[in-house]
């Protein structure tokens, strides 16, 4: 029960913390925030790595563990990227002082 | 071996460490794109930890390089390859397949593994039924944003919910029976079923409100990750898995707000208007208005050539016309007459909230040019011209005064208190929310009928015509 236990902790402090990171977001930033949010719920990428790293030789696991990662990485590959290619629209030009303060508070 | 193990703890806590900062950063404008490469990097860490405390057989590895392979190399194509018009669609698409991913896991331990207690089991149910809705919302969500999928007329009946409530009890039975048999048929009945609802539940939601939906959808997929957290026992998985849980709630309870709907009114409000139409029903109504003035391109040009100050209010029409550009290319002959440009940025404007800033962006739109609400409304009285750009129930004034309707109480840009206002829209159709707009009866607003990337071509055209850009600079 206390490996439960511990999960459950680390689960109520995990959301916790997102809720505290990111409870206060520009406007602006909104669909490259919800984009790169969507690349970090791949980290199930894990899950399917320990499915074929636990699979034994069972081949049709091995096939499921496989699938499981392409779909995982399509997810974290393609949303970092796609991220980053918004973002780099932004950065690209220099914001004013003032605005960007604004933003920023 | 325990070196590796201790070792792989703390890159653990690490990626766990920086995968926190680059959430953190990704709210703040100047640290974006580089908490952006530090969330991918915390990513390949926590990859590269659980694979140092793990051996690899050779045939692991084969089958680790083949999904890779696979799932890279396609993020990596459609990365590059879509269009920033279509991101809302692509994040959907994404999401989906993260969706699918959890789903997977949970059949492949379910199937091979066995479930022993009662932890295991819910996890396992919880994987699948987050992973099955969220990969089936996703993808009618993409296909609704492609125009792929409409929405089909019994769906806004009253029949949805019912056959909705069915598909739950069916998942909720299917869900109890399951520990008796992993493996057998109520897995697959779990799997069905939540793969119907998710659908049965996106279905009925009009275009509009797909942003919602999507962001809820992501907030869904870390809660599935998590979910396959406990399923594989990964405290990392959990942890990640919460925090964007958590974030995609957030930025849903966000557009609500600046939508001044309720999160239960976008789920099971059907499409807003119901039989009033809007742009889900495809065919607006016409009637309910009256003292409407039409112009041509060419009388707004000429406004626009006299005008000192223009405010352009880009909406969901000019990101699905993908008129940015245009629009930048006009601006930019304005500019050249002298002409004060900025672009009124309300926070839901485009197919989702920050979506017109990255679209003009594209277009190499100064970023000090776009204006957020609160900041430009104080400014509409000494504003010449407006122009709204298939954007509706964000410039409607009846928010503000018209305690009635539907929209009041909704953060506004309040267009009505400039000088002159031009509305280029396709017809006189509803907005997502088969809602009449008082802007289009103002004695100061004109409408030019057209689709926005067309009339901005002919508003490029008039104006090089009359000479502007070139016979001020030479003047």
């Amino acid at each position: 029960m206390s490996d439960l236990s511990q999960a459950l902790w680390v689960l109520l402090l995990g959301s916790l913390l997102g809720f505290e990171l990111i409870g206060k977001v520009p406007p602006t930033l909104h669909t490259p925030l919800m984009s790169g949010a969507n690349a970090i719920s791949g980290i199930t990428v894990l899950a399917s790595l320990t499915l074929i790293l636990q699979a034994e030789g069972n081949t049709a696991l091995l096939l499921l563990g496989s699938a499981s990662l392409a779909f995982a990485l399509f997810n974290v590959v393609g949303g970092f990227l796609v991220t980053d290619r918004m973002l780099a629209m932004f950065s690209r030009k220099p914001a004013s002082p003032k605005s960007d303060s604004r933003r920023d508070s | 071996m325990t070196v590796a193990v201790a070792l792989g703890w703390a890159i653990d806590l690490l990626a766990v460490l920086l995968l926190a900062l680059g959430l953190k950063g990704l709210a703040k404008v100047r640290s974006a794109r580089s908490a952006n490469g530090l969330a991918a990097l915390a990513m390949g860490l926590a990859v590269l930890g659980l694979l140092i405390q793990s051996p690899l057989t050779p045939v692991a590895w084969l089958w680790i390089a083949i999904g890779t392979a696979i799932g890279g190399l396609a993020g990596l194509f459609i990365a590059q390859r879509v269009p920033m018009t279509a991101m809302p669609e692509t994040v959907a698409l994404f999401n989906g397949c993260g969706g699918m991913a959890s789903l997977l896991v949970a059949l492949g331990v379910a199937l091979f593994q066995g479930v022993s207690g009662l932890v295991a089991a819910i996890s396992i149910v919880v994987s699948v039924f987050v992973g099955a809705i969220t990969f089936s919302g996703s993808l009618v969500a993409m296909g609704k944003l492609q125009g792929w999928i409409g929405t089909p007329g019994w769906t806004q009946g009253q029949v949805r919910h019912g056959l909705n409530i069915a598909l739950a009890v069916v998942a909720l039975v299917a869900a109890i029976a399951l520990p008796v048999d992993p493996a057998g048929p109520s897995l697959w009945l779990l799997v069905t079923a939540s793969t119907l609802l998710g659908i049965g539940v996106t279905l009925p939601i009009g275009g509009a409100d797909m942003p919602v939906v999507i962001s809820l959808l992501n907030s869904y997929s870390g809660v599935a990750a998590a979910a396959a957290g406990f399923v594989v026992a990964s405290p990392l998985l959990i942890v990640a898995g919460a925090m964007v849980g958590a974030a995609g709630l957030i930025l849903t309870q966000v557009m609500c707000t600046a939508m001044n709907r309720s999160l239960l009114n976008v789920l099971f409000g059907g499409a807003l208007g119901g039989a009033g139409g809007g742009q889900v029903g495809g065919g607006g109504d016409e009637a309910g208005y009256s003292r409407i003035t039409s112009c041509s391109a060419e009388e707004c040009a000429l406004a626009l050539e006299s005008a000192e100050r223009v405010v352009f209010v880009p909406g969901y029409g000019l990101a699905v016309a993908q008129a940015q550009h245009t629009l930048r290319e006009l601006a930019k002959l304005l500019e050249a007459n002298g002409t004060e440009v900025s672009y009124a940025i309300h926070p839901v404007a485009g197919r989702m909230p920050g979506h017109m800033n990255v679209l003009l962006a594209e277009a190499d739109v100064p970023y000090e040019q776009l204006v957020e609400m609160d900041s430009i409304n104080p400014d509409f009285p000494r504003t010449d011209v407006v122009i709204v750009l298939g954007a509706n129930d964000v410039v409607n004034p009846d928010a503000k005064t018209d305690s009635s309707s539907p929209l009041y109480g909704m953060p506004v840009l309040e267009v009505d208190r400039a000088r002159q206002v031009f509305v280029v829209k396709r017809s006189l159709g509803a907005g997502y929310a088969g809602i009449r707009n008082g802007l289009f009866e103002l004695p100061q607003t004109a409408m030019v009928f057209g689709d926005a990337k067309a009339v901005l071509q002919g508003l490029v055209g008039e104006l090089r015509d009359l000479g502007v850009g070139k016979a001020r600079a030479a003047a």
